[in-house]
């Protein structure tokens, strides 16, 4: 069985969020994705990153943990911050629901990891931090 | 991230280039508002021929000129989208909202002529 793992942290930042996609498909690329696949995956992290950058960490300073594992075909993303922590894990997750509206986010983040990953978890506590655990077989 | 805006009389022309996600989406939203806002644009036209990333930040953006295209009664296009930009555009209801045309000067012949 193939398997291989990856571990990277970084400043909890926008710049860093295309860092974070193009490392995690570097990271997969091994598996010789198609373009759809690595798309997925692409946007998914993105959406987790930002996610913990604007909600996590509301912009202020914190680091962003991700760690990858690949098992024969299936790909592990969790992406976890330190920060403030979801409330109400279901609301968070509902289509359309932002709780930045004035920032024009369009509420479709988790949305977007649903419908590109095969399986989306989150785990938060208020006060401790967000985990998101994205699943994806290729 | 690249953004070139340009005005042909009152429709504004925005051409991306590279990524757009939340980080580049203040740039694009500042760049566009400055513009549209001051000298007097009524329409705009998203040009993706350059875009290799959007995520659901991009959403964000797009809906947010296209309100204030409505406020002035214009229209809003995006031309030359990607499939996997697509696939985010009808993910999130883009598609029933703004207009697409076949081409950059499509879309400019459909302001004009109305249709």
């Amino acid at each position: 069985m193939f398997t291989n793992e990856m571990n990277v942290s970084f400043s909890a930042i926008s710049e860093n969020e295309i860092f974070a996609r193009l490392c995690v498909t570097g990271f997969v690329s091994c598996l010789d994705p198609d373009l759809e696949d690595l798309n997925d995956i692409k946007t998914s992290v993105s959406e987790a990153v930002t996610n913990s950058i604007i909600h996590g960490y509301e912009n202020c300073e914190g680091i962003v943990y991700i760690n990858c594992k690949i098992s024969d075909r299936k790909i592990i993303i969790q992406i976890e911050d330190r920060g403030k922590g979801i409330k109400d894990i279901k609301k968070a997750m509902e289509p359309l629901y932002t709780s930045k509206p004035f920032f024009e986010r369009a509420g479709m983040g988790f949305t977007v990891m649903e419908a590109f990953m095969d399986k989306v978890e989150v785990f938060s506590k208020e006060g401790e931090g967000t985990r998101v655990l994205m699943e994806k077989t290729i | 991230m690249n953004l070139k805006v340009e005005l042909l009389n009152d429709i504004l022309v925005a051409t991306f280039s590279g990524d757009i996600d939340h980080h580049s989406s203040t740039l694009i939203r500042q760049g566009i508002d400055r513009e549209f806002l001051s000298k007097g644009g009524r329409h705009i036209i998203f040009d993706f021929k350059n875009v290799t990333f959007m995520d659901s930040a991009g959403i964000g953006v797009i809906i947010g000129r296209y309100k204030n295209t409505k406020y002035k009664s214009g229209r809003c296009f995006a031309v030359n989208v990607s499939e996997s930009i697509l696939r985010i555009f009808k993910l999130s209801g883009l598609s029933t909202i703004i207009e697409s045309a076949d081409s950059l000067d499509d879309a400019v012949e459909k302001i004009r002529g109305q249709r």
